[in-house]
């Protein structure tokens, strides 16, 4: 574990003292925004650079799934940022920490962490999903829905549970409007933003902010997507599934990006022996079916991680190296279209003029291939970052579902699945975990999807002219 | 052409041995067959003999590459790398860990991953490609539009919920088939109907999708025009003319998984109880039967060169310009 032991404040009493914890992935995320801020800031200074990324802008549908976007990216960043408190009960003057490790998104939605039940309840509900034998005063032993310790437990009388939803919902909704409407009032006075593009995403960003306040209202004193199988907040477990999906579906391209573009880029313009040793890798790996392929990978990393359990401080960190793997491994079975790609895109560079001449005035091969060609394929990269995107998050419930996934004590949609799955014999039909992941996987999907699609209609001058042409 | 495909199956044996490489590294050189036995054998039964005993039954207990214990040609035949990885290009695969034949347990499995393989491939192809015609007669029209914008939806939806859904609604409410289970004969289709139905489901918004991509980058070209100019109805053209050169990268993303259908469905199998080879594989992962997972690695690389050189073929049947030589 890339571990900064920094000691938290320790004169801020036990409550304040914590020590940060930066796992693999955390560090890797890091990276990930650095990498992104320095390119953003460098496109910003270049108008060629920048005309594409207009292009998406002005693409109303896109923006808005950008903002949709950039939500679950906040949800994500927060719950990366992780640290473990220091237990309460000091010993004998050495600080001891809790192996739980927490992160910031964590504190932020407290209560929805802390309140879990004895086991499954509905959304709304007020009583658990099971009856059980209770005892009242006066020592009667009857069978019912026990009341639920925190879903709803400020109401006296199990009749104003509607009305009290709806009221809610409403002060909540409105509150979050208000402050939608707000925040739209302060920006439209600095930014003059064309006619076209700013009213899908107003609208968006209305919905959006209304829905947030309704839920994060309601959330406080309810379930307001019920209760799993050990009581746990099905709300609290697909917001931090977000985390596990954003990283999968980053990350993993990110990893072995360098690798394809070395690759793919070395392969075209060398040609000759080298291009028949990259492609003799590369037809390798693609020609083991990629399931295949992850499970045995994955197989042979769970014997590893098993046999070496010292390497690992806390559970968290031994989930998420695995998650680190995980990346690595699908990102081996991916790269290889990407690299293929590559190596077509050079092949046909390397005949252009520009390059010729290049050659021909003595540059050396290197800084051919990283001031001309590099630049010139960085638009398949980019497509090929975020049209992988969502089938990655897709594939992470499929791999977890077919046991070689990210680690089952890891909040992700594909355990949540998993376990929802397992109760779909229950009669009545414990459908909301199911549901609720669902859910929340479609609408990052859907919303990656349409922005990828903006940005590749942007980026790729191929598929401009024949939609022009149609 | 003969020349050619028996020059592509000579390119084939390196790749295969690529493979077989790759794969032996992965099993026993990352780890060592005593780490596999460890963790095989749970933390409270290992034992130095435990693991031994494990190791000879599976017959890992020897030297990786050279046996310097053993003279003549046994040196080399002797070894892990040459009775587990090796023997596979005779399709030699071992035995499971529950001691039976995996070689045999593959020619049971085909039959029922095919029943479903199959008909979700051809059926699903008929109602890709028609729906993407259908989308590209409508062209930059709001029908278009909506056919695109309900491709986007579907394909954002997650494979499991298909299944997961498409289970709870046909077989748990309407009681129309049975939710899991598989027989031989003609009472195989109550069982594979929802399955296939699924499957092709789950594959409709990305498929039709990419095949409208094609349609429409064929309708931009001159011959189009000209056969428009000439006087051809719309639907014409579209039928004979573009899906007969779309062909070419239809055909590019087609053939190559038809010999990967034997190999069935993970999810699916695994999903409705079919006791296909995907199953097997499933099985086999969370068994943690390496034998098992390693022979299905080397039979999916075998059927995806198959796979391409089919396609070569394919070419030549489609495009009389392509000639393999």
């Amino acid at each position: 574990m890339l571990d900064s032991r920094l000691r938290g404040n320790d004169e801020g009493g036990c409550l304040m003292s914590f020590m940060p914890v930066v796992l693999w992935s955390d560090a890797l995320v890091f990276l990930l925004l650095a990498a992104g801020i320095a390119a953003a800031w460098y496109v910003r200074r270049r108008e060629h650079l920048l005309l594409p990324w207009q292009r998406v802008a002005h693409n109303s549908v896109a923006m808005a799934s950008l903002l949709v976007l950039s939500l679950f990216l906040a949800v994500g960043l927060l719950d990366t940022l992780h640290f473990r408190m220091a237990l309460p009960q000091a010993n004998g003057g050495e600080k001891v920490y809790s192996s739980e490790v927490l992160s910031v998104f964590d504190k932020l939605v407290g209560p929805l962490r802390t309140h879990t039940e004895k086991t499954y309840s509905e959304p709304f509900a007020l009583t658990l999903y099971a009856k059980e034998s209770m005892t009242d005063a006066q020592g009667n032993v009857a069978r019912d829905y026990p009341r639920l310790q925190y879903g709803g437990a400020h109401l006296s009388d199990a009749s104003q549970r509607v009305e009290d939803i709806w009221k809610r919902a409403l002060a909540g909704g409105g509150l979050g409007l208000l402050v939608g409407l707000l925040s739209f009032y302060l920006t439209h006075r600095k930014l003059h933003c064309a006619s076209g593009c700013d009213r899908a995403v107003s609208i968006a960003t209305l919905i959006l902010t209304t829905l947030i306040g309704a839920i994060a209202n309601l959330a406080a004193v309810y379930h307001v997507l019920g209760t799993d199988k050990v009581g746990q907040d099905v709300l609290y477990l697909s917001l931090k599934s977000i985390r596990t999906g954003l990283i999968i579906g980053t990350v993993t391209t990110l990893v072995t990006l360098p690798l394809a573009l070395f690759l793919g880029v070395a392969a075209g313009y060398f040609r000759g022996w080298v291009d028949d040793v990259i492609q003799y890798v590369y037809t390798v790996l693609s020609s083991i079916p990629s399931v295949l392929l992850i499970a045995a990978a994955v197989l042979m990393m769970q014997v590893t991680i098993d046999t070496h359990p010292q390497w690992f401080d806390t559970a968290a960190s031994r989930a998420d190296l695995r998650l680190v793997f995980l990346c690595l491994i699908l990102g081996m079975t991916s790269w290889t279209g990407l690299c293929r790609l590559l190596r077509g895109e050079t092949l046909k560079l390397r005949e252009m003029e520009y390059i010729q001449a290049a050659q021909s005035f003595g540059v050396s091969s290197l800084r051919i291939l990283t001031r001309h060609i590099m630049p010139n394929v960085m638009h398949i990269i980019l497509i090929a970052l975020v049209m992988d995107f969502s089938a990655l998050v897709l594939a992470e419930a499929v791999l977890s579902y077919v046991g070689v996934g990210v680690d089952p004590s890891m909040i992700s949609f594909g355990t949540m699945i998993n376990a929802a799955r397992l109760e779909m014999g229950r009669e009545p039909m414990v459908w909301w975990a199911l549901a609720a992941a669902f859910g929340f996987m479609l609408v990052l999907v859907l919303a990656a999807n349409l922005f990828a699609d903006a940005v590749r209609d942007a980026f790729d001058p191929r598929l401009n002219r024949t939609e022009s042409k149609a | 052409m003969i020349a050619y495909l028996i020059r592509r199956i000579l390119y084939a044996v390196p790749i295969l041995i690529g493979v077989n490489l790759l794969t032996f590294a992965l099993f026993f050189v990352v780890n060592t067959p005593d780490d596999m036995a460890r963790m095989q054998l749970g933390i409270k039964r290992v034992t130095p003999e435990a693991i031994e005993k494990w190791k000879q039954q599976r017959g890992y207990d020897k030297p990786l590459f050279v046996n310097s214990a053993v003279g003549g040609t046994d040196k080399l035949t002797d070894t892990i790398f040459w009775q587990k990885s090796a023997s596979m290009f005779v399709f030699d695969f071992g035995y499971s860990d529950d001691g039976r034949s995996i070689g045999r347990e593959i020619a049971k499995r085909m039959g029922p991953s095919l029943a479903i393989a199959l008909p979700t491939f051809l059926i699903g192809l008929i109602v890709y490609v028609s729906f993407a015609l259908l989308m590209t007669l409508f062209r930059a029209t709001a029908l278009d539009m909506a056919g695109v914008a309900l491709c986007v939806l579907l394909m954002s939806i997650s494979g499991l919920f298909y299944i997961i859904g498409g289970q709870f609604v046909v077989s748990k409410l309407w009681h129309l088939v049975p939710i899991s289970g598989y027989a031989g004969g003609a009472d195989s289709f109550k069982f594979v109907v929802l399955p296939i139905l699924i499957g092709i489901a789950g594959g409709v918004g990305s498929s039709s999708r990419w095949y409208r991509t094609i349609f429409l980058e064929e309708i931009g070209k001159d011959y189009v025009r000209t056969a428009r100019a000439k006087g051809l109805s719309e639907l014409r053209v579209l039928f004979t003319h573009v899906l007969k050169n779309a062909m070419i990268p239809i055909l590019t993303g087609v053939v190559v998984v038809i010999p990967l259908l034997f190999m069935g469905s993970l999810l699916t199998e695994s999903f409705f109880g079919i006791p296909g080879l995907g199953s097997y594989t499933i099985d086999a992962i969370n068994a943690q039967d390496f034998s098992v997972v390693r022979a299905m690695v080397f039979l999916g690389s075998v059927l995806y060169i198959v796979g391409l050189i089919l396609t070569d073929v394919s070419y030549t049947v489609v495009d009389p310009r392509v000639r393999l030589q």
